[in-house]
């Protein structure tokens, strides 16, 4: 018999990932670690791994990384791709990571047009630390330290880094999309795959926001949080290329 | 090899490129200014690499990126933006990633003053990042030196795969002087460095999570967390029984001993020579190394002579005091001659406080 599918190379075979039921990270590994798989780049990947749940990974992923401070993935990548320029780096990053505390590294990192690959994993709130407010917690959304729910007054409106980087002349691809579905989890799958491709024709910053979910700080079940992304969280993180230099 | 006429921030930036840095990262702060721009004109000429960061966070995370593919890399700033490189050498003496970087100091705490001190001698020696790690911390004196241990610091980095700090008063920074610069490493010994000697660096190696780079600023496992401070605790142990270094100048009959360290011990130099003149039994004890703190050198003192210490700092409080009282414990009085706020310690109030030294002791 033939067989048509296995386990990426990039995740190792003898663990079972720790993630939360329902979370999305695994997810997004494999489709990384597949998508390597296909364009032979493990021999050449470096991933710089975000602090948060995003660091779960160092211990599951087959090939190399390096933790960065937390929020400075964007400067330690650049690091690592100025001297090391046939290597692949990308950033796998959460929204406090990129958004919050690294915001400063990854407006800048765009902003210079470094030729490196952003993961960014949107799922609107703090996942290891416990579910507290992210710059992408949606308005009313609950968290640990927005036990009201967020409010326009006292914490501002969720940031939309697509569009925000999109300001900015120099970066050659930004798209959001999410795994929420069979269909938008292939479309990440191709997302990655552009932006890694992007970065071996020499095009500059490539960011993939992935809307996903975090069902135990949510305090939803898998399918709960399926539901939220698709009536609240996609209607405040509209899917989609926002920018593609090649298309012009 | 001639001798050239060299700022000394700038012979520590050649000297840089001279060992095989190739990668530097910083952010404009007076008065370290001369690196960053120096090797904006100079990685370029030698297929290096300058970024100017977006901050001193940014800056220094680049180099520990950089660093952990293998690249000679470095960082450099003054007081208030080393206090801010703290996360990112933490990172890096955690993941034992080697880098070295220059702290061309000024006056302080807070954004203190922009003209030359030695307000960092704790945070240097003894905190320089959470964590409790350590680093050698080399003072120069001269631009020489400067250049001098900045060729080394290299070496001893990637020996100990850990930060090596160059802590360098603005004084020595900004000052011209002769200087012969080390030699220019070949690009073959450059790229053996990077390419060879590294296997750990984190560049790509395959999807074998048994030989690929990890580079690890932390552990999920406290039983391996542990073990990575046991060996590290080692390393540091080990540096204050070899590589300890300081210069003792005329201390085998000393009644009075001065130790000072950077552009202070220059200046006790001069008062060691003048008192020396007028027959008075002085010596000077400079730690070259400030971390290892020297203490070899202070136990080699002929205690049934010594009758004083005088500690000379460009710091108020005395900071580098701490650990000359440590290291003299009560064989001898330990008196201080300090200024700071960026005024730079004058040669008559050395002399000033030494003599007195001499009156109080008949």
């Amino acid at each position: 018999m033939e067989k048509i599918y296995s386990r990426t190379k990039g995740l190792r075979a003898d663990v079972v990932g720790g993630f939360c039921p329902g979370c999305m990270h695994s997810t997004v590994m494999k489709l990384i670690g597949e998508v390597l798989e296909e364009m032979n780049l493990f021999e050449r990947a470096a991933c710089v791994l975000g602090i948060g749940c995003c660091g779960l990974h160092m211990d599951y992923m087959s090939f190399d990384n390096i933790t960065s401070p937390h929020g400075r993935a964007c400067a330690v990548a650049t690091g690592i791709k100025r001297s090391s320029p046939d290597s692949l780096v990308f950033t796998y990053q959460g929204d406090g990571d990129f958004a919050a505390i690294g915001l400063g590294e990854s407006m800048s990192a765009a902003n210079r047009g470094e030729n490196i690959s952003v993961i960014f994993v949107n799922n609107g709130i703090y996942g290891m630390t416990g579910g507290q407010m992210a710059p992408t917690t949606l308005m009313g959304m609950r968290a640990s330290t927005a036990p009201a729910g967020r409010t326009a007054k006292e914490h501002g409106y969720p940031m939309h880094m697509c569009e925000i980087l999109n300001q900015l002349t120099a970066p050659a691809y930004i798209e959001r999309t999410s795994c929420n579905t069979p269909q938008n989890t292939l479309k990440t799958k191709k997302a990655i795959a552009k932006a890694f491709q992007n970065q071996l024709e020499g095009k500059g910053f490539s960011m993939v926001e992935i809307v996903t979910s975090c069902p135990t700080n949510w305090g939803m079940d898998a399918l709960g949080a399926l539901e939220y992304i698709n009536e609240k969280m996609l209607a405040e993180f509209p899917l989609g290329v926002i920018r593609d230099a090649r298309e012009g | 090899m001639a001798r050239i006429f060299m700022k000394g921030c700038e012979a520590i930036a050649e000297s840089a490129v001279r060992a095989g840095c190739r990668f530097f990262a910083g952010y404009p702060i007076t008065p370290q200014n001369e690196i960053p721009e120096y090797l904006s004109r100079r990685m370029p000429e030698v297929g290096g690499v300058f970024v100017q960061g977006e901050s001193e966070i940014a800056s220094v995370s680049m180099v520990y990126g950089a660093a952990s593919a293998g690249c000679r890399s470095m960082t450099s700033s003054s007081s208030p933006g080393i206090a801010l490189k703290s996360e990112g050498v933490s990172y890096c003496a955690s993941a034992r990633v080697p880098m070295v970087y220059a702290n061309i100091s000024r006056g302080g705490p807070g954004v203190g003053s922009i003209q030359p001190a030695q307000m960092d001698y704790l945070q240097a020696t003894k905190a320089s990042g959470n964590g409790g790690f350590e680093m050698m911390v080399f003072a120069p004196a001269s631009v020489q030196e400067a250049a001098d241990m900045t060729y080394k610091a290299f070496d001893y980095a990637d020996r100990d795969r850990n930060p090596v700090l160059i802590l360098c008063d603005g004084v020595i920074g900004t000052l011209m002087e002769p200087v012969e610069l080390p030699e220019m490493k070949t690009s073959e010994e450059v790229a053996a460095i990077k390419n060879s000697k590294k296997p750990w660096s984190c560049i790509g190696h395959g999807s074998d999570y048994a030989t690929r780079a990890w580079i690890q600023p932390g552990q999920w496992s406290t039983v391996t967390q542990q073990q990575e401070n046991e060996k590290a605790a080692a390393l540091y142990e080990s540096w204050r029984k070899n590589d300890a270094r300081a210069e003792e100048y005329l201390t085998e009959d000393a009644e009075v001993v001065i130790t000072a360290y950077g552009i202070s011990a220059r200046v006790s130099k001069t008062v060691v020579d003048i008192l020396r003149a007028r027959g008075k039994k002085i010596g000077l004890i400079r730690p070259i190394t400030v971390h290892p703190f020297p203490v070899q050198s202070f136990e080699r003192l002929d205690y049934s002579r010594v009758k004083a210490v005088l500690d000379v700092e460009m710091a108020i409080p005395a900071l580098m005091a701490q650990d000359v009282e440590k290291a003299v414990g009560d064989r001898a009085p330990i008196h201080t001659c300090l200024c700071s706020g960026g005024n730079i310690m004058k040669k008559e109030r050395v002399l000033a406080a030494a003599e007195k030294l001499f009156e109080l002791v008949k």
